[in-house]
């Protein structure tokens, strides 16, 4: 299987991942080397398999609806490049 | 061209946990911003979620409030995008195995009929942050207390055909989750907020048209308000010709206003997939009886018991039944008052309308029910008039006075009732109304003759100084101009 520059760009900007020209030409053959891959096992015959949504044979262990934490805001924003009333600042968000 | 209108909702319900669902930070309304975001909801690294199991319980109690199959084994998925608040980088969601599977929900309408809107699935997920649009020097402002705040969203089928089922579709929903107390039923502070597909079709045509979704209505005003101009919308671009774009629009109900947020071309692609933090959830049978042990009455069982117990109609039944907070207010009222076809008259007109006047809610009412139930006692045994209790229930509701026996005896309210007293006024009047009463003497048309009484009661409260009763007076009248 191949993917197309198109395909790797569309990827990138989803990620927020800046690629430059040169690269894509190197991604397209590295990430049409793991669909290939994943083809492969795609032909794997599945059919009595149930799908399988961790790797662990294990189940979910719940907590109890309990507050145990507490309030810690100055020491995470002792670390935030930007602050103001309690809040986080960042760049301009335009809706 | 006749068009059918086809729509659908996607409700988000805020789950009224101490605790976000991954985390064990509070998530009581209005903290100072970021107080409540500990390591786990700001997404630092080395960070696990551990899920909440109240969030869990309260989403089987949804699920089989709305007659629906519970998933035994629930799986988490990631939906990536960015935003900033939205610290991951991707919401914890669930697409494949949803907790609760297919349902439904009956609403009641308007002409009495009953229409069943089907639900697809409602799945637990976690909401974002806040960002503040203030100008903070150039920049936006998070708080990300909300974050991890334990959602369900609800998603229906495209059952509804109009503003009114989708409302009482809306309405219904909050009645059985604010009775359920999974959720404070508070949409000012966004505790429900609904998303709104619409499409349209030719009548009578098979296939579904394009659709938009209109997002984030906090009010059901809004709501009725949003389809009925994205309706209008949607109906003139088709009627010149047009198409319709599938895109997101955002609608601003102060101004009565809709804009595209973004299209189908740029929509985002989530890129979803099981989330490896967490492992499957599962839920044995023992904590499904539980919760359905658990499960308090609901709008539909309350309005049969309304029906019932206080001879309700069905119409004013659905009504009181389908707000919890409304529902408990009648019936103190009902109990205290006796005569529950008034207390429904009184909770549902003055007190309703009042409530919605000054934006309140029931719980922030300034009366209680057994104040009501009181002035119903005084209403139907007849110490006072309508207009009479009008007067004192404005007196309780600004808080003069807390006492409604007191109030009529201030206001000088109380009604003459003594026939004697009421039959020598009625005598002084109509002798001072001879022209009047020998037409009304003549009138052959007893419509025309019951208007012409109205001419009458003027003069008689002026003699009585508002005082007479004057359901008595009418009666006296229509007595002695009968002969």
């Amino acid at each position: 299987m191949t993917i197309s520059r198109k395909d790797i760009e569309k990827v990138a900007v989803l990620a927020r991942i800046r690629v430059d020209e040169e690269q894509v030409s190197a991604l397209e053959k590295d990430l049409g080397n793991i669909l290939d891959l994943v083809d492969q096992l795609s032909a794997a015959d599945t059919d009595s398999v149930a799908p399988m949504a961790h790797p662990l044979d294990a189940v979910q262990r719940l907590r109890p609806d309990e507050v145990t934490e507490t309030d810690q805001r100055e020491a995470f924003q002792a670390i935030a490049p930007a602050t103001e009333n309690g809040l986080y600042l960042v760049p301009r968000v335009i809706e | 061209m006749q068009w059918d209108i086809v729509i659908g909702l996607e409700i988000h319900v805020q789950l009224a946990t101490q605790t976000k669902i991954f985390s064990g930070s509070s998530t009581a309304y209005g903290a100072e911003p970021n107080t409540q975001a500990n390591a786990v909801d700001l997404a630092m690294p080395g960070t696990l979620p551990v899920p909440n199991e109240q969030a869990f319980r309260y989403a089987v109690m949804f699920g089989l409030a709305v007659n629906a199959e519970i998933e035994r084994r629930s799986v988490f998925e990631r939906k990536n995008y960015f935003y900033p608040d939205l610290p991951k980088g991707y919401q914890t969601t669930q697409l494949e195995r949803p907790i609760v599977g297919p349902g439904y929900v009956d609403i009641d309408l308007a002409n009495g009929e009953t229409k069943r809107v089907r639900i697809h699935h409602a799945h637990l997920e976690e909401d974002a942050g806040k960002s503040l649009h203030e100008d903070f020097h150039g920049m936006t402002g998070i708080d990300l207390n909300r974050a991890g705040t334990p959602l369900i969203e609800v998603v229906t089928e495209p059952d509804m055909n109009n503003a009114d089922e989708a409302v009482a579709f809306a309405k219904k929903l909050h009645g059985i989750v604010t009775s359920l107390g999974i959720c404070d039923g508070d949409m000012s502070q966004g505790s429900m907020r609904f998303d709104v597909n619409i499409s349209l079709k030719p009548k009578g045509a098979d296939t579904l048209g394009t659709r938009t979704e209109t997002k984030n209505l906090n009010s059901f005003r809004f709501m009725e308000q949003a389809i009925a101009h994205e309706v209008e919308r949607q109906m003139d671009i088709l009627e010149d010709g047009g198409t319709i774009v599938q895109e997101t629009r955002l609608y601003n109900g102060d101004r009565d206003e809709s804009r595209s947020m973004r299209t189908k071309e740029e929509a985002n692609d989530y890129r979803y997939f099981p989330c490896p933090d967490l492992l499957p959830v599962e839920i044995d049978e023992a904590f499904i009886d539980e919760a359905r042990n658990s499960l308090p009455e609901l709008p539909d069982a309350r309005k049969a018991r309304f029906m019932e117990q206080y001879g309700l109609n069905d119409y004013d039944a659905s009504l009181l039944a389908s707000d919890s907070k409304l529902a408990v207010f009648f019936e103190a009222v009902a109990e205290r008052g006796k005569d529950a076809k008034l207390a429904s008259n009184w909770v549902q007109g003055e007190f309703s309308a009042r409530l919605n006047a000054e934006e309140k809610s029931v719980a922030d009412s300034p009366i209680s029910g057994a104040q009501l139930g009181d002035l119903v006692v005084r209403i139907a045994d007849n110490t006072i008039s309508s207009a009479g209790a009008k007067k004192v229930f404005e007196a309780l509701w600004t808080g003069e006075n807390d006492n409604v026996d007191a109030i009529i005896d201030a206001k000088g309210l109380k009604q003459v009732s003594d026939t004697g007293e009421l039959e020598k006024m009625v005598d002084d009047v109509l002798a001072s109304m001879p022209d009047q009463v020998a037409q009304y003497q003549q009138e052959s048309d007893p419509k025309k003759q019951k208007k012409m009484l109205g001419g009458f009661m003027g003069p008689l409260m002026k003699a009585s100084k508002g005082q007479g009763n004057p359901k008595l007076f009418n009666e006296i009248l229509v007595k002695k101009l009968g002969g």
